[in-house]
């Protein structure tokens, strides 16, 4: 729950990505023609139509590098300066990709803002020459066509895109903390509007083929055809080029035009739209709402309303320049390296290290039918997984089915999902009371009670059924997977999977190992993750793993500042406002204070004075009072179906008081409670790593950010230590651990990178 | 008339019914040896003669004869007429033509598709008022395009199974009249309205009314499982196999002109006048309208808009007609004193994924049925495809000519081949006869049974594909003369 909103807009730009490409890299030379120098773009003419056809060589993507920039301009240059060529068209023989933005390791390599501005000047250099074409040239898009793809797309005269589901286009620069730095933010109002255009380049969102069309951003649309002459993503592309060739020759004749009929509304709003007094409210509007969400924390959103602004009132010179130096600023801003930070790691967290595993899982079976488990059963399901839904009682089965059908059913009124698909999604699910057909289960997940009895019994249970090859998998968020294999057969098969609810909503999957998993096993394990769409960090097994050892000690503080009689209103004002998606009272309602407080004991078992702190009395006396949080309608606050601003519990004000705890007024400025918080949780994740739980930085900070919902402007607690400084947080440690005692001390690791102001976690 | 027929039947029934409604059980005892000795004289008799397709211990089965009221533009003069009442014409056509005994009849198979909801077994009804007895059953099913199709290879595996002796199939299409239909919501209410007992609970019921519920519900046009519409998914094809608008326009002219001919001169002898109360009789079939490649040229594309290659002069329209074959088990035929037109033989359905191979069904039966009945392409004299769209047909002789199509999707060593066009849809096609969905496939086989009889041929090919990624092949081997 906790993170998906805050990074819902990182989730679509990375779920866009996650369509792209299956890998038919050896077949685009067959059709290269004329010039076969070039390693990224090979032209072709056919009758008066220039074909030019990316493909850079060894990606799975096409992205707009120097070299392909280059390459593009030779082209450009030849076709304008040849008599025979009338049109051209522009298209990508790379199946799912037309280009997938620009290179990201080009603006990496760059140290000064000046020599980013450079880059994006020289882009818009190109584009402009483009756009000012007499000779029409036709994008013909089949694929992912973004950020600067997207921008070289509306530089050209006409756009036809192939209606797959795979073909999105969209500007997602914001989310890597900077914005279109190559004439999006002049062309895109003017071609979808102001409205649209501030909606794309402000939320990253990724736009559907049939989408663009309506909005006016592509021109026509091609559809995906199936196998005939040729396999069906090639003939596509083939089918596209012709297709775009006959709308280049009508362009050059003059029979089609490239304007497009408005209907009424929009032709509206575009009059309103002329009014300054109008387009001022606008930019009013749109900026209040963006510093509400991002609380400041995110430069970006705030630079693109002043560049878009800036275009519009003063005209497209003033407007591409504020562009080309806004986005060199941004370029260099911390939060960007964060965000560019987490895209990277999100990446590397979407492949299978292990390798392929020796058997695919085929035949998935879930125990428990609860929230967890039918999570699980609805993204296996969706991805065409055969999976067997087992719980104990009817009632409880059928909740657990209607929660899978309800995912699906929501896909279907939102549009991404035809009732059909709906259906046979839905009956890759078996539900049954009994252990019937595990015999020819692949991989068990079991989603239980956290309770170890009640896992040792369901794996015995289970492993009298299943076949060897098996795995079985433990989803628990604290419980130990070793001791749950200790009644095992097994012990190589057995592994934990620890999903996030809700399972749909959130990305990350923590897969835990234990010293007995064989790496088949922890393979398997991936493998299904990936297929259910999961970014996954594989950890050591230990109290906690990692997510819920590095929440814990921060919880503690939860507990600790409450005491102190800081109000949960104002904790919760204090968290968001450093960037938490979530304030941490309500965090503790989230979860569940029974869960927070079965967890917390645990661990502070394990780990004693480093996760003391808060009273753990607080949690207690709540669940004695029934104050569970959301799930029993009253926590921290009070929950109620169909009312919006929830309200404190006013019932707690005795529980506060009679916990109260004289707070240290020089550890408690606002400033001082939000680093007591965060400090506790980068220095457990650092431990983590020194211990070995983490094997890389990279894993802590996708776990932290999809799964904890640590701030993703800060980049995870790794980033934050490289771009905030070492020793500053030790400083801050210290100052803390002097006020509290042991639970401050910063780890070893943490105080040898302040030790060594040269050392980072990434290089 | 309809006393004509009466009395003919009458007529008939006591002439060649009396010998052969009893002993039954007797001659299915013997009829395997009987059956393919007549059959081995018949292939010896055979000029041109290939191997049989009879095989032991299953009954040989014949089409005796078949027909069909003209097939017509919808709109025109079946308009106001409901389905039952063409498929009954079919049927009176057909007691004509052949002058069976009503009575000999055990069974009646329609095909339809588009159901009228007042006679949804439309065979029962037509049958009932065709004056066949009522004691003779009467079933209708559905298969899309295949639906006559399915009705005929019901009544073989009838026959086969010895369950029955004669059996009419037919097929039946209205689509001047499509079912209208309330919207959910309305119905809904309706229904409710129907359960409220006091004034308080309708007038209950009927304040949740709203406007919106007037908003009729159509029968669908598309696929249900993709929601694409079959012209849709026709241009996807011809554009995944490349064939071009011109090709397209082509074939299509090359249906209407040959189906011109034909009926001018006079071989659509399956077409059964047709008196339409109220209207003149109908007595051809009026969508044949050879036009010029720069008429055709002229149309916009019907479906993918504005590029793309289907257009109204190279599809099936929407067509009303009906047909009825009568089909019999040989010795039964033979004992009545017929001489059948064709044997059924080996059939086959197929279906694929209904995406992107919606009309490949051809394709798949072909080789199929080929293979099951030991034949090759070689074999075959007369081809009767169905078709549904010119770019359906060019791609379904693509896809049988491609040694990689054959092996990648079709899981086949090598192709099976393209039918040569110069025996293939000869007398024209659905493109130009029209395609009234349920009675197709009967007007397939007898005009695969009729060419052969006329150019002289000993096996057709009959061949359709149908919605839902459907498809179905069937061999027709011309009875010896």
């Amino acid at each position: 729950m906790v993170a998906s909103r805050a990074i819902g807009s990182l989730r679509r730009f990375t779920a866009s990505r996650a369509l792209r490409c299956s890998g038919y890299i050896c077949r685009s030379f067959t059709r290269s023609s004329v010039l076969l120098t070039r390693t990224h773009i090979n032209y072709g003419v056919k009758g008066d139509v220039a074909v030019i056809r990316i493909n850079s060589p060894n990606s799975k993507v096409n992205t707009l590098s120097q070299e392909l920039h280059s390459e593009f301009m030779e082209v450009m240059n030849e076709v304008w300066s040849s008599s025979q060529i009338r049109s051209a068209v522009l298209i990508s023989t790379k199946p799912g990709c037309f280009i997938a933005g620009a290179d990201l390791n080009m603006l990496n390599a760059c140290t000064t803002s000046q020599e980013v501005t450079q880059i994006s000047q020289e882009a818009q250099k190109m584009f402009e020459k483009l756009e000012k074409s007499t000779k029409p040239v036709v994008a013909a898009i089949n694929g992912s066509c973004l950020g600067g793809g997207l921008e070289l797309a509306i530089s050209c005269q006409y756009r036809i895109a192939t209606k797959d589901k795979k073909t999105v286009l969209g500007s997602p620069e914001v989310l890597l903390g900077i914005l279109p730095g190559a004439g999006a933010t002049q062309r895109l109002p003017k071609m979808v509007g102001i409205p649209a255009a501030f909606d794309m380049m402000l939320t990253g969102r990724g736009i559907r083929a049939d989408r663009a069309k309506k909005m006016g951003l592509v021109d026509q649309l091609v559809e995906p055809l199936g196998p005939g002459v040729k396999p069906p993503e090639e003939r596509t592309i083939d089918y596209l080029e012709e297709v775009a060739i006959t709308f280049a020759k009508g362009l050059a004749d003059k029979k089609i035009t490239p304007k497009r009929d408005k209907g009424l509304v929009e032709k509206l709003t575009s009059y309103a739209l002329s009014i300054p007094f109008v387009r001022q409210q606008i930019y009013k509007k749109v900026e209040e709402k963006v510093r509400k969400q991002t609380k400041g924390l995110y430069p970006a959103p705030l630079k693109i309303i002043d560049v878009v602004k800036t275009g519009i009132e003063q005209g497209s010179n003033a407007g591409y320049l504020s562009e080309s130096q806004r986005f060199g600023e941004l370029a260099m801003t911390k939060e960007s390296k964060a965000l560019m930070g987490l895209y990277r790691g999100q990446t590397q967290c979407k492949k299978n290290k292990f390798g392929a595993p020796q058997k695919e899982v085929k035949q998935l079976a879930v125990l428990g039918a609860g929230l967890m488990g039918a999570g699980i059963a609805q993204v296996s399901v969706d991805k065409g997984l055969q999976t067997i839904l087992k719980d104990t009682t009817l009632p409880a089965l059928g909740r657990g089915q209607q929660q899978v059908f309800k995912g699906l059913n929501d896909k279907v009124k939102k549009k991404t999902l035809t009732s059909f698909e709906r259906d046979t999604m839905f009956s890759n699910l078996i539900g049954q009371l009994d252990y019937r057909g595990f015999e020819k289960a692949d991989m068990v997940i079991e989603a239980v009670f956290e309770d170890l009895n009640l896992k040792h019994r369901v794996l015995k249970e289970v492993e009298a059924v299943i076949p060897d090859h098996c795995v079985f998998a433990s989803n628990t968020s604290a419980l130990p997977i070793s001791e749950i294999a200790t009644v095992s057969k097994r012990p190589e098969k057995v592994i934990g999977m620890h999903y996030f609810s809700p399972v749909d909503k959130m990305q990350l999957l923590e897969i835990i190992t234990t010293e007995k998993t064989s790496k088949d096993t922890t393979a398997s394990a991936v493998d299904v993750g990936l297929r259910q769409g999961k970014v996954i960090i594989v950890v050591k097994d230990g109290p906690g793993f990692y997510t819920t050892r590095c929440l814990a000690p921060m919880m503690s503080e939860v507990i600790r500042i409450l005491q102190e009689g800081v109000g949960p209103k104002k904790l919760d004002s204090l968290t968001t406002s450093f960037g938490f998606p979530v304030g941490a009272a309500t965090l503790v309602d989230e979860v569940g204070v029974d869960v927070a407080k079965h967890v917390a004991e645990n661990l502070s078992k394990d780990f004693g004075e480093r996760f003391a702190g808060g009273s753990l009395e607080m949690l207690r006396q709540m669940i004695s009072k029934g104050f569970l949080g959301r799930k029993s309608g009253k926590g921290f606050y009070i929950y109620q179906e169909g009312v919006k601003n929830k309200n404190l519990n006013s019932d707690m004000d005795s529980i506060l008081a009679s916990l109260k705890m004289p707070s240290q007024p020089d550890v408690s400025s606002d400033e001082d409670i939000q680093y007591r918080l965060v400090t506790r949780f980068v220095n457990e994740a650092v431990l983590c790593l020194q211990e070995g739980v983490l094997a890389t930085p990279t894993e802590g900070d996708i776990g932290a950010v999809f799964g904890l919902g640590f701030p993703p402007c800060l980049g995870g607690p790794f980033h934050f230590v490289d771009l905030y400084g070492a020793q500053k947080i030790v400083d801050r440690l210290r100052k803390y651990e002097a006020a509290y005692g042991k639970q401050f001390t910063p780890c070893q690791l943490l105080v040898d990178h302040a030790n060594n102001p040269n050392k980072k976690f990434y290089q | 008339m309809n006393q004509n027929f009466k009395m003919t039947s009458l007529l008939t029934y006591t002439f060649k019914n009396l010998p052969s409604t009893s002993k039954w059980a007797l001659r299915f005892c013997v009829r395997p040896l009987s059956s393919s000795s007549q059959l081995q004289a018949a292939a010896d008799s055979q000029t041109k003669s290939k191997k049989t397709l009879a095989k032991p211990n299953i009954r040989n089965i014949v089409v005796v004869d078949g027909v069909r009221i003209p097939f017509l533009l919808s709109g025109t003069s079946y308009k106001d007429l409901m389905p039952h009442d063409l498929a009954r014409a079919a049927l009176l056509g057909l007691l004509h033509r052949t002058i069976v005994p009503k009575d000999v009849v055990d069974y009646i198979v329609f095909g339809t598709v588009i159901q009228e909801v007042k006679t949804s077994n439309v065979a029962r009804e037509a049958a009932l008022g065709a004056g066949f007895s009522d004691k003779t059953p009467a079933h209708t099913v559905t298969m899309a395009c295949i639906s006559s199709n399915q009705a005929m290879t019901t009544a073989v595996g009838l026959i086969a199974s010895g369950q029955c002796d004669v059996v009419v199939a037919g097929g039946v299409e209205l689509m001047s009249d499509v079912p209208i239909r309330h919207s959910r919501k309305m119905r809904k209410m309706m229904l409710d309205l129907n359960k409220a007992k006091t004034l308080a609970q309708r007038l209950s019921v009927i304040s949740k009314f709203r406007l919106n519920f007037l908003s009729p519900e159509l029968p669908a046009v598309s696929e249900f499982s993709t929601s694409e519409t079959m012209g849709h998914s026709a241009d996807r094809l011809a554009a995944a196999f490349a064939i071009s608008r011109e090709e397209q326009d082509e074939y299509a002219l090359r249906s209407h002109s040959l189906a011109k001919r034909a009926q001018d001169e006079g071989l659509l002898s399956d077409i059964v006048p047709f008196k339409v109360p109220g209207r003149d009789t109908v007595t051809q079939d009026n969508g044949i309208r050879p036009s010029s490649l720069d008429q055709m040229a002229k149309l916009k594309p019907a479906f993918i808009k504005p590029y793309g290659t289907v257009t109204a002069a190279n599809s099936s329209f929407l067509t009303d007609g009906a047909s009825a074959v009568l089909i019999m088990a040989e010795e039964k035929a033979l004992a009545m004193g017929y001489k059948p037109k064709a044997y059924l033989r080996d059939f086959m359905y197929v279906s694929q994924d209904p995406k992107d191979q919606l009309l490949l069904g051809p394709t798949y039966a072909t080789p199929k049925v080929l293979e099951k009945a030991g034949l090759t392409m070689n074999d075959i004299d007369a081809f009767e495809f169905h078709e549904a769209f010119s770019g359906q047909i060019l791609a379904n002789l693509k896809a049988m000519d491609s040694d990689w199509f054959a092996q990648n999707y079709m899981g086949r060593k090598a192709k099976v081949g393209s039918p040569p066009l110069e025996k293939f849809n000869n007398w024209g096609g659905s493109l130009s006869l029209g395609h009234p969905f349920g009675a197709t496939g009967c007007r397939l086989v007898m005009a695969a049974a009729n060419r052969l009889r006329k150019e002289g041929g000993q096996y057709g090919l009959v061949a359709a594909c149908a919605a839902g990624g459907q498809g179905h092949a069937m061999i027709v081997e011309a009875y010896p003369k």
